[in-house]
């Protein structure tokens, strides 16, 4: 399972679609005595672990769940603060589960838009002449593959560093959003995707790709 | 295989260092602007990195490739960029970059008494130790293509 996401930018930079195949969560839960030896703040709506890394939680880590149950941003499960009912000794000891926040839509929204100037950027710094934006982002942990479609579509994919195949299957998607949103009549262009059997085509693309492409352990 | 150009920046997006060997295209915008873009796109790619990232990090952004070339990327604790745009076949050369940082500018620039730091190096003695370190690498061909 080593294709992350999808995501399909229009020419304006606006997210259109965006698919989570597969998401490794790194969580940790442990249980707590007062008082907590981890240094919590408020960030965005999030209670995020600001110092104190130990035991597989780590810095920008957030809270997740409280005895078992999730909470909802910076609130439990039952409309109490957070960080009130983490700082009140009756409570304890209590089990909290942090991990690496998801991505909220809206997150992602900002964060399609700002590859799509970076993309930009890349192909304006360039030192050579006639240069595309950029196709490859490697990081330790992903690889981000782009492709740019002539009418200015990106097909974004997010895979582990050791997937292979991935141009192929940029292309395959550039298919299916030929054969299932575009030729479907009541798809607007440059709007979000919203044909489902774009999506089930997708999920099928992405199997194949996966089973096809990668040479590493734990596939 | 070749090596198009170098940026050195420190943790305030002062650039401490610029060289290039083959660039064929100009940015179209004075140095100094060229460098705050450069700057600030690195910025921003680390921090998309660190928000897109599935699992925790550990060394970040590596390097990114277009059609034509590939930027790499190494950065220490203190904030010191090292960034060296090549051409495409060329593979990781975060060694290269790290060699860079601690036996050049460590050596020749920090443990200088006479070096400011935090602004542009003019050591001589680093740029042409810089310059025969990267016309000595491998993948550096005196023939530009």
């Amino acid at each position: 399972m080593a294709i992350f996401s999808v995501y399909v930018v229009n020419k304006a930079g606006g997210l259109i679609y965006h698919l989570d195949s597969y998401a490794p969560r790194a969580e940790a839960e442990k249980t707590f005595s007062y008082p907590l030896d981890l240094l919590l703040k408020l960030h965005d709506e999030r209670v995020l672990v600001a110092f104190g890394q130990r035991d597989g939680i780590r810095v920008g880590h957030a809270v997740l769940a409280i005895n078992g149950k999730d909470v909802n941003g910076k609130y439990t499960a039952d409309g109490k603060e957070v960080l009130e009912y983490l700082g009140n000794p009756a409570n304890y000891p209590v089990s909290v589960r942090f991990g690496r926040p998801r991505l909220t839509s809206n997150e992602k929204l900002m964060l399609a838009s700002m590859f799509h100037s970076l993309f930009a950027i890349g192909s304006q710094l360039s030192p050579e002449q006639g240069s595309s934006g950029i196709e490859m982002l490697e990081t330790d942990t992903f690889k981000l593959h782009c492709f740019q479609t002539l009418t200015g579509i990106k097909f974004v994919v997010l895979a582990d560093p050791r997937q292979a195949g991935i141009d192929s299957l940029l292309r395959k998607i550039y298919e299916i959003y030929s054969d299932f949103a575009l030729k479907n009549p009541f798809y607007s262009l440059e709007m979000p995707i919203r044909c489902e059997l774009f999506e089930q085509n997708l999920k099928l693309a992405l199997e194949v790709a996966e089973k096809a492409g990668t040479f590493g352990p734990g596939s | 295989m070749t090596v198009h150009n170098l940026y050195l920046f420190d943790r305030n997006g002062v650039c401490l260092h610029y060289s290039e060997w083959h660039r064929k295209k100009q940015a179209g915008i004075s140095k100094e602007e060229e460098f705050k873009l450069m700057y600030g796109m690195l910025f921003s790619i680390r921090s998309f990195v660190s928000k897109m990232s599935p699992l925790d990090m550990k060394d970040g952004f590596l390097a990114f490739q277009t059609s034509r070339y590939k930027l790499h990327y190494y950065e220490t604790p203190t904030g010191i960029k090292v960034v060296m745009n090549t051409d495409l076949g060329v593979g990781p050369i975060r060694d290269v970059l790290h060699h860079i940082y601690s036996a050049l500018y460590v050596e020749l620039v920090v443990k200088n008494p006479l070096c400011p730091l935090g602004q542009t190096v003019q050591s001589e003695l680093f740029r042409s130790r810089l310059d025969s370190y990267i016309r000595s690498l491998p993948f550096f061909s005196a023939r530009a293509g």
